[in-house]
């Protein structure tokens, strides 16, 4: 742990990095996919090619997904926006789901007495759908913060550097300690995270506190099996 | 769009398609790669799950496992066991091992979950053992989302092989590493996209699997 403080600068440095690699995709994501899950959970017709085409998605392994996009998209093969590219498109493939869900478990019998109080469409989908599908949403985010800041580091294969160099370059010195910071301090971060939207969930949603609360991994694992279907699997990538 | 060309052209090499280095022998790797450590991963998960979604016991201990190793990250685990263990495939395999166990695990006991309580009681009222439940009531009624496990292990275990390339595996992830190391972006692109056309055809194998036992599931419900 003394090369930890030795080289703290460098730990830090990676760690901010890895922090904005992963928070740009989280908010991003969340923020394309839950109208998408809004979209799908309002038009059954459309809704499972809409789910089918966003776990389409999720099933591209991430390396090779990082290889490709820059020719897609013309960006530079370092450029760290192929990585934050990356990272929002799986986070919209595992949100999409959950957000659909989400707005599945809304009960219609509140969502007609608010028609019926003469809610408009757009006040009906933003003060009370929205709300009353936030704890499962959220539910969601948590399980996408996770998988998104665990996925940082493949980006250090491709010279896009995160907390994921530690392990590039710990290998490459036969440094195992190294190694370990960089996990520890990966998973920190996603510690992190996760109390932060936890924090700003309880915000949101102080209603929602006295509810029993739904950890990450009930979170996604529910989503991914219970519902039968196509399953998006864990982070594959 | 000179880099697609190249790698048109990288796949038209017969070098691309033969040998040690070949694109069938390195898919041969992979696929055994991935059916190896799918196969001990369901040594371990298949009967454990079937256990914890039948009696329900150490669901939590499952939920907190499941969650710690997804907060890994798998760049760090494959490395660190590599430096730990040395060349060879047990490092590798370990580690992939470690990381296909959770999605099997959470797809065996929510598939035994997903049974309705009341189809196992009238089950259990009919005189039959709890074995017998088991492999002839919550497996068959829940086999569509346990292979919604197994679909979701492979497709982690492919994409975390690709990345097992950077400390010595052999299989599909060569191309990108040995391609990254020497600045070859065709060999790059070109095994970059046979990965994604195999993830691709594996997830839709196990989804027609699982589409013809979800049929099954209705047939014997109706």
């Amino acid at each position: 742990m003394t090369w930890a403080w030795e080289n703290r600068e460098l730990v830090l440095e990676l760690f901010w990095r890895h922090a904005w690699l992963s928070a740009i995709p989280v908010v991003v994501g969340g923020l394309l996919a839950v109208p998408v899950g809004w979209f799908s959970h309002r038009n059954p017709r459309l809704r499972g090619g809409v789910l089918a085409l966003v776990s389409l998605l999720y099933t591209v392994p991430s390396l090779p997904l990082l290889v490709i996009l820059p020719l897609v998209i013309g960006t530079g093969f370092l450029s760290p926006l192929n990585v934050l590219i990356a990272l929002t498109i799986y986070a919209v493939a595992i949100m999409a789901r959950t957000a659909n869900d989400a707005f599945g478990s809304v009960s219609p019998a509140v969502l007609d007495a608010a028609r019926a109080t003469g809610y408009a469409p757009a006040r009906l989908a933003f003060t009370v759908e929205l709300p009353l599908a936030g704890p499962v949403l959220l539910a969601g985010l948590r399980v996408v913060s996770v998988s998104t800041v665990s996925l940082v580091s493949i980006g250090a294969l491709i010279g896009v550097s995160s907390l994921g160099s530690l392990f590039t370059d710990g290998y490459q010195r036969d440094f195992t300690t190294e190694i370990v910071v960089g996990i520890v301090a990966t998973v920190v971060l996603a510690l992190l995270f996760d109390a932060v939207l936890v924090l700003l969930g309880r915000l949101a949603m102080p209603w929602a506190r006295s509810q029993r609360s739904v950890t990450p991994t009930q979170g996604r694992w529910a989503a991914f099996f219970t519902r039968g279907g196509v399953s998006a699997g864990g982070d594959a990538l | 769009m000179s880099v697609l060309s190249e790698t048109i052209d990288w796949f038209s090499r017969s070098s691309t398609w033969s040998g040690n280095d070949g694109i069938p022998h390195r898919l041969v790797e992979h696929l055994g790669y991935t059916a190896l450590t799918v196969g001990i991963a369901a040594v371990v998960a298949v009967p454990l799950g079937l256990y914890i979604g039948h009696t329900g016991r150490l669901r939590g201990l499952a939920v907190a496992f499941t969650g710690a190793v997804r907060a890994l990250p798998t760049l760090g685990l494959l490395t660190w066991f590599a430096l730990l263990v040395g060349l060879g495939l047990t490092a590798p395999i370990t580690a992939l091992v470690l990381l296909a166990v959770p999605p099997l695990l959470a797809g065996v006991y929510s598939g035994v979950e997903s049974v309705d309580q009341r189809t196992v009681d009238a089950a259990r009222a009919q005189g039959m053992t709890e074995i017998q439940i088991l492999t002839r009531v919550e497996v068959p009624l829940g086999l569509s989302i346990i292979l919604g496990g197994l679909r979701s292990a492979t497709l982690q275990v492919v994409a975390t092989a690709t990345v097992g390339a950077f400390i010595g595996l052999g299989g599909l992830g060569r191309y990108i590493i040995d391609g990254q190391r020497s600045s070859d972006y065709p060999q790059m692109l070109g095994g970059s996209l046979v990965v994604v056309v195999l993830a691709l055809l594996l997830d839709g194998a196990w989804a027609i699997a699982q589409s013809l036992t979800s049929g099954r599931h209705t047939r014997v419900l109706v």
